[in-house]
């Protein structure tokens, strides 16, 4: 026994001493970019000391930038904008003014729910990059939560007399503000819309361009794909929880919005928590994936899910995905994992039906909902004032202007030339008039994963539509408060 | 028991033992309590609650045992449910029965075979989470998987493991992962009953099945005990399905450490996150006091 049991100590010692050994080793957050600025200025300081001697404490400052980016994934335009322009243009002007500033890029691969949970943690331990990519939905909860500051607190007087907010829309303004305070410079605003593939629609006798006028319309196509095209899924629309924000906004919101009425109701201040319309929607995603199987509800529960979802429409197994402009800008687009190289000519869109013409949100025959990303500054950063100097620099029109070349998109600011791709200036003229917001509020990241709790225990099968919204209902009155909240019979 | 003076006073005793004190009570002891006091809170990390957080007395351990709905997906009593589902599974049959399993059949035994078996079976304990979750990750694949393809040879049915039998998969999985732990236990413990046992049962006559019944059984059975409840801790407070799955789809393999982590780290929730932990603990307290006593008892009788 005793010589039997000498090497498993022997093993379990050496684990605990490498594990230990490992935890040691590590000096910060992103081992790979941290010590770099550092070790470059430790090097470069005895050598240079003498002749930069006379020369004021230009003291180095190294900002750091994250996005949930990764060259030659996900938003890979934007790590490519930063590389190839921001960082080197940004570096040049501080070095002709007489500073030593470097920038540097912290690309972050997980989803966008990963990424807000790294910021809550980072934020909460005063941690994080000096500019941070923000999703303008999750200001009210951070701000309130103490974890963000307004811009002019972090940059000092710079942010007022920035000659960028004239040529800013107010309304683009407001996208990353709470409480009439701005925490950060929008990026832009999206839309959403049916993208689907011309070559299957051509290949199951659809004729092109196809706009559908009513649920019945765009599920009757989906079932004539099904019945041509076997191995096809004719139509994915989001649902459940491991897409997150995307199911709310690209599944939820545009199947609800059809039946009339939003997440909430602007008019009284109060969430919807039950209605008609609710158990309307939910039938249509039983319609989808539980009854006639017209989409593939294993994207929507598996953890990778969305990625699939791009995957698929790629290759051409998916014919019909709802989701917004992004997807066609950059995550078809040149340059992504998912590129359709001759994708001008084989992917069209249109406008998501309500459940019949006139029946949607206001009275509307179609309906679309908005959103905006943009970048905020951390109040955590050592150097405010260069953070703040970088934003701008960013936004400014000639940085603007580059990135219209790699990624065409209507930009925040009306200096800067508008887009050439007509498909987003189509999708804009067409859904802009027709579109909505997410309200602003705090509660709103909770109430938004209860309806991505809803649709997932529909599209699985676990509950019947009137389960479900009965539990969410429960859910958010528990949230929002039971005098928050109405329930329509 | 004896009750013999050591070599060192009780002072010089406490002074050695102050260092393991210090940290037992910084990194076990405080986060206890901060923990419990949390549970009775409302604080978040973001949100209004995230400064002016409030004592909300029970209200988060009453939600927990909401029995109108803590069944449903997503809620306490199905992550409750599904982690006893998955200790039995992989922990007590899997692990405990596999173990046992191998240390029998090469009992007693040299050779190629038993050496890379017991290799093997070890490798998978010992190779980082990560990797090993990447590893099955790639092998559960519906499309590109290594098993799909085997069982390609056999039958054209495409299983998407992970979506189809979640809660198998990651039995299975944790069976592959931990049964290193109870076979060596289980051989070593073997190693010592002498060999003379087993010959006198041979020449009167003893089948395999009698001697492993009759001879082998009784002699571990305290081994197999103590493993059972060491295990049976590990497994109850295991992350690493959550790299497998996600504790998805539709929360069909929430174990109540990812429920844990989804309600105070995803969700932000410090107070209800406090609670869950709270309970855990107690559970794990129960388990740990139940093992104690045998060892107690075990040390009697010998």
């Amino acid at each position: 026994m005793r010589t039997r049991i000498r090497p498993l100590a022997l093993l379990a010692l050496v684990l605990a001493l490498s594990t230990i050994v490992a935890a040691c080793a590590q000096p910060s957050p992103t081992p790979t970019q941290a010590p770099a600025p550092t070790k470059a200025a430790a090097t470069s300081a005895p050598t240079t000391a003498p002749t930069a001697a006379p020369q004021p404490t230009a003291a180095p400052v190294a900002l750091k930038m994250t996005c949930r980016c990764v060259e030659g994934g996900v938003n890979a335009n934007l790590v490519k904008w930063f590389k190839t322009y921001l960082k080197p243009e940004f570096e040049k002007q501080a070095k002709a003014a007489g500073k030593n500033i470097t920038v540097d890029l912290v690309e972050f691969g997980g989803s966008d729910e990963e990424l807000k949970q790294q910021y809550a943690l980072d934020l909460k331990v005063g941690k994080g990059a000096d500019v941070m990519a923000f999703d303008g939905f999750w200001v009210p909860e951070f701000v309130a939560g103490g974890m963000l500051k307004p811009l002019e607190e972090i940059g000092g007087p710079d942010v007022k007399s920035w000659e960028g907010w004239s040529h800013i829309p107010a309304g683009l303004q407001q996208l990353l503000s709470y409480q009439g305070k701005i925490y950060g410079i929008a990026s832009g605003t999206d839309t959403r819309a049916i993208f689907y593939r011309k070559d299957i629609f051509e290949k199951a006798g659809i004729p092109t361009p196809w706009q559908p006028k009513s649920w019945k319309e765009l599920l009757d196509t989906a079932r004539q794909i099904k019945q041509k095209l076997p191995d096809v899924t004719p139509l994915q629309i989001n649902a459940g929880t491991a897409m997150g924000e995307a199911t709310t906004m690209q599944g939820w919101d545009m199947v609800l919005l059809g039946t009339g009425i939003g997440m909430y109701d602007f008019d009284a201040n109060k969430w919807i928590a039950s209605a008609p319309g609710i158990e309307q929607a939910l039938n249509f995603y039983k319609t989808v994936y539980v009854d006639e199987k017209l989409g593939d509800a294993r994207i929507q529960l598996l953890k990778d899910g969305r990625n699939q979802s791009f995957a698929g429409f790629r290759d051409g197994k998916i014919a019909m995905l709802v989701e917004g402009d992004w997807f066609w800008r950059s995550v078809l687009g040149k340059g992504s994992e998912w590129e359709i190289p001759n994708r001008d000519q084989i992917v069209l869109w249109a406008k998501m039906p309500a459940i019949e013409p006139g029946k949607g949100y206001k009275g509307q025959d179609f309906v679309t909902i908005s959103g905006g990303t943009g970048f905020v500054l951390n109040p955590n950063t050592k150097y405010g004032k260069e953070a703040w100097q970088f934003l701008a620099f960013m936004n400014s029109k000639e940085a603007l202007t580059a990135y219209q070349d790699i990624e065409p998109r209507t930009r925040v600011r009306d200096d800067v030339p508008i887009t050439t791709d007509p498909v987003l200036t189509a999708m804009g003229k067409a859904l802009m008039p027709l579109t909505t917001v997410r309200p602003m509020l705090p509660e709103y990241t909770k109430i938004s994963e209860e309806a991505q709790r809803m649709t997932e225990r529909v599209v699985s099968g676990e509950m019947t539509p009137a389960q479900a919204m009965k539990a969410y209902a429960d859910a958010v009155k528990q949230i929002a408060g039971a005098d928050k909240v109405i329930e329509v019979k | 028991m004896d009750t013999a003076r050591g070599v060192l006073s009780r002072r010089g005793g406490l002074v050695f033992l102050a260092p393991a004190l210090i940290f037992i009570a910084i990194f076990i002891l405080f986060p206890f309590v901060w923990v419990f006091f949390l549970s009775f809170t409302n604080q978040t990390l973001t949100g209004a609650t995230a400064v002016q957080w409030k004592f909300v007395g029970l209200a988060n351990y009453r939600d927990l045992l909401d029995f109108s709905k803590w069944m449903h997906s997503g809620e306490f009593g199905n992550a409750l449910v599904i982690t006893l589902k998955y200790v039995v599974g992989s922990a007590l049959i899997g692990q405990v029965g596999l173990g046992l399993l191998i240390a029998t059949l090469f009992n007693r035994r040299k050779g190629i075979l038993r050496e890379v078996l017991f290799t093997v079976v070890i490798l998978a304990w010992i190779i980082p989470d990560v990797v090993i979750a990447f590893a099955w990750v790639a092998y559960l694949d519906r499309d590109f998987g290594t098993l799909n393809k085997i069982l390609h040879i056999f039958t054209p049915a495409q299983i998407d493991w992970l979506l189809e039998h979640p809660l198998e998969s990651i039995i299975v999985f944790n069976t592959w992962r931990g049964t290193a732990f109870s076979m060596l236990l289980f051989s070593s413990a073997l190693a010592t009953i002498p060999p003379s046992y087993l010959e006198t049962a041979e020449v009167a006559g003893a089948s395999a099945w009698q001697k492993f019944r009759d001879i082998l059984l009784p002699l571990i059975s305290s081994h197999i005990l103590t493993d059972m409840i060491m295990i049976t801790l590990w497994t109850f407070n295991t992350f690493t399905p959550f790299l497998l799955t996600g504790g998805g789809p539709a929360f069909k393999t929430e174990l109540m450490s990812i429920y844990t982590y989804r309600i105070a780290f995803k969700y932000f929730e410090f107070g209800r996150g406090g609670a869950i932990a709270v309970v855990v603990m107690l559970v794990n307290l129960t388990l740990a006091l139940g093992y104690l006593a045998i060892l107690r008892k075990q040390a009697v009788r010998t």
